[in-house]
């Protein structure tokens, strides 16, 4: 009981997501700087902001549902936090595995994106209200092929759970090039679901100002934005645990073998990120739609050939 | 009738301004959306009028020389140099070919830095700001060099009436020289760039589309018009300073959109270049400034320069002495802020941003006060009518601001 509440709470779990998560932005603000010519913040500016953020003043519009306003920051953090204790951190197992994980982490994942948008909706802005539905909107266009992408190795697996995935690729080493078309697909589709450039239209400054987010101050918009990099986190882990699973079969090399691969993600997400102008919502779709959903089938219809000779 | 009111539930109106991210000076675009389409846009202006024109009057010439070069703080060297030449025109004076010269390359760094400017602001418009940063990193090398070179950033304070205040050493023009360098590389991979990179295009062509028919209805200039295929610029139409003596190739380009606005300013900031290097070669020697009188003979006079973002027309009328009876500025944004709404009608609201700022709008430059005269005779309203209206729309709202006391002074009542 005692070591599974540290499981979920210290580590693996809640307390090493925040923590991984504050270290993520940092790098991706400082390699995202790097990038443009910049010298980025400082170390310990996301635990400044944080903190920062906790100590100012909350305010609730007087058009806002209060209660809805105050309660889906925290949905979405704690959908993130859930969704990772089944992701393969420390060690060759996630701190719980159980046959079809993978399923509930994708379910949970979209949690954050409907609790954006509902935080939009009940905000009763009008620049939030355009943002929220252009989050809705670009849920409907990545899902489909980051799903697909996520779930074809799981057919040449032959399971459902992430470690089961995981442990059998990493016995399995060449099958894990036969899913490079789906790993692009996941990155970039991975990219759309975490509302970065250029699939970052729902939070476009020029245009929504903040978005959905726009009324939200204080410690809702602090935990909002730590849900924000427990986010990044998570999917950055979901894929290297999908699409790396090289492993060693020790402990702390594995551990650092998966920072290693997480950090890779990362650095993908932010080249994309800084090399690219924001695209529109109908571009966005229709990019989805047209190239990334085509290459996700043919992935499934590839892996499901494999898996019939195997 | 009904399909009317059915439609008109959808519409959401949306106020892109006063203050907004996207704007980098306040101006107010109420769109009107359906869905994420503009059904219809309202241009509102006139947030930042400082009333220079008017100022103008109480001071001399050469004072007004400060108030003309704040009209605008990113392209302040067209209007001082629009100005002064009036002057020097209705004065007769004839300035030094140095002085001329001297002109003409603070007046290309100039648009140098405003483009460089430009293409970040619309780079950071369309989401892309790593072309921000690069662009803006490109420009403090244009700015570094007009410091060493006017003694300031922006508003260089060089033009005086009858020539140029400083003068240009060999260290100064071999600085100049070697940036030019620079940047030619840098420009070109900007160009590279916007043509080349598919989300850049995606988001730039097809957008703010204003057709060469539309852009002489609506009275277009500068790289707008460019971008239409009109060959509108005053460098060469009616060549001022010294660019009778220089070869400029105005650029043009057919899109008509804000891709081909792009384009039109990359290829510009080459010219650019190409007449700041044939500057230097052919610097004549000499004198930078020949005395101007204090009071300039009576007279008026239309001075016309090619600003970055286009025409640029000064009035200068004078009554014979050493203070002007009339200045007006027409600076380009406001010739291009008529076709706005034509352009943003049928985009998608992503696209607004983009739109407004492909015109490169100068707000302050552009707020007039005007006179509107109608058949009923002109409508003025004075100090102390303006004072009670505001005084008792203030009471409506249940705010009682008569007992404050606001000293009236003789110059506030003589407007």
């Amino acid at each position: 009981m005692i070591s599974a509440l540290i499981k979920i709470l210290i580590f693996p779990g809640f307390l090493f997501l925040a923590v991984y998560g504050l270290i993520f932005e940092y790098l991706d603000r400082s390699i995202y700087a790097r990038l443009q010519n910049r010298v980025g913040p400082p170390w310990y500016q996301p635990l400044a902001d944080f903190l920062k953020l906790i100590g100012k003043e909350t305010i609730i519009p007087a058009n806002a549902n209060a209660g809805m306003f105050r309660v889906l920051p925290s949905v979405s953090l704690a959908a993130v936090t859930a969704a990772f204790v089944y992701v393969p951190v420390f060690g060759k197992k996630a701190s719980f595995a159980f046959e079809g994980d993978i399923i509930i982490v994708l379910y949970l994942m979209a949690v954050p994106t409907l609790s954006l948008f509902l935080a939009g909706w009940y905000s009763r802005g009008v620049y939030s209200t355009i943002g929220s539905v252009r989050a809705l909107t670009q849920m409907f266009a990545y899902e489909v092929p980051l799903f697909m992408a996520l779930l074809s190795p799981s057919l040449i697996a032959s399971t459902w759970s992430i470690t089961e995935m995981a442990e059998f690729y990493s016995q399995h080493v060449p099958y894990i090039f036969l899913n490079i078309p789906a790993f692009f697909v996941a990155l970039v589709a991975g990219q759309g679901k975490l509302e970065r450039a250029p699939f970052d239209s729902p939070e476009a400054e020029t245009e929504v100002v903040a978005g959905a987010l726009i009324e939200y101050s204080g410690r809702l918009l602090a935990i909002f934005k730590m849900s924000r990099d427990c986010e990044l986190v998570l999917v950055a882990s979901l894929i290297s645990a999908v699409f790396l699973p090289f492993m060693t079969g020790n402990a702390v090399p594995d551990f650092l073998l998966y920072i290693v691969k997480t950090v890779a993600v990362l650095i993908f997400l932010v080249v994309m990120r800084s090399a690219m102008a924001r695209l529109r919502t109908d571009q966005m779709v229709s990019f989805c739609w047209k190239y990334l959903t085509p290459v996700a089938i043919f992935q499934v219809i590839l892996n499901l050939i494999v898996r019939s000779v195997l | 009738m009904s399909d009317k009111t059915d439609t008109g539930k959808n519409r959401v109106v949306i106020p892109i301004g006063p203050q907004h991210p996207s704007l980098k000076e306040p101006g107010c675009f109420i769109i009107t959306l359906e869905g994420e389409k503009v059904v219809d846009a309202v241009v509102g202006i006139g947030y930042n009028h400082r009333g220079l024109e008017k100022t103008c009057e109480s001071r001399t010439y050469i004072q007004d020389l400060y108030i003309i070069e704040r009209v605008c703080g990113i392209c302040s060297h067209t209007h001082s140099t629009a100005y002064c030449q009036g002057i020097e025109e209705l004065a007769g004076i004839k300035i030094p070919p140095r002085a001329a010269y001297i002109r003409v390359i603070v007046a290309e760094l100039e648009r140098l830095h405003s483009h460089l400017l430009w293409l970040g602001v619309a780079a950071h418009e369309i989401g892309f700001d790593t072309m921000f940063m690069y662009t803006w990193r490109d420009r403090e090398k244009v700015l570094d060099i007009l410091a060493e070179v006017c003694g300031n950033r922006v508003n260089y304070g060089i033009n005086t009436i009858g020539g140029v205040r400083r003068d240009l050493d060999d260290y100064m023009l071999d600085s100049i020289q070697k940036t030019a360098d620079v940047l030619e590389d840098q420009i070109k991979y900007y160009l590279d760039l916007a043509q080349n990179e598919p989300t850049l295009e995606a988001r730039l062509s097809g957008i703010g589309k204003l057709s060469k028919e539309d852009a002489i209805k609506f009275g277009a200039v500068g790289p707008v018009a460019r971008a239409a295929g009109i060959p509108d610029d005053i460098r060469v139409i009616e060549p001022y300073a010294a660019y009778g003596e220089i070869p400029v190739n105005p650029v043009t380009d057919t899109h008509a959109d804000v891709f081909g606005r792009t384009i039109v300013r990359i290829k510009e900031m080459l010219e650019s270049i190409n007449i700041i290097r044939f500057c230097i070669k052919n610097l004549p020697a000499g004198e930078i400034a020949v005395k101007a009188p204090r009071r300039i003979p009576a007279g008026e006079v239309i001075s016309r320069t090619e600003a970055p973002r286009g025409e640029n027309i000064h009035y200068i009328r004078s009554n014979g002495t050493d203070k002007p009876d009339r200045v007006r500025v027409r600076a380009p944004s406001e010739a291009n802020w008529h076709g706005m709404n034509h352009m943003l009608k049928g985009q998608y609201l992503a696209d607004v941003p983009i739109t407004i700022a492909a015109i490169d709008p100068c707000y302050s430059c552009t707020d007039r006060a005007i006179v509107l005269a109608s058949e009923n005779g002109t409508n003025v309203t004075g100090w102390q009518e303006l004072r009670q209206y505001s005084i008792e729309w203030y009471k409506k709202r249940g705010i009682d601001v008569a007992s404050v006391k606001i000293p009236d002074k003789k110059i506030i009542m003589n407007m």
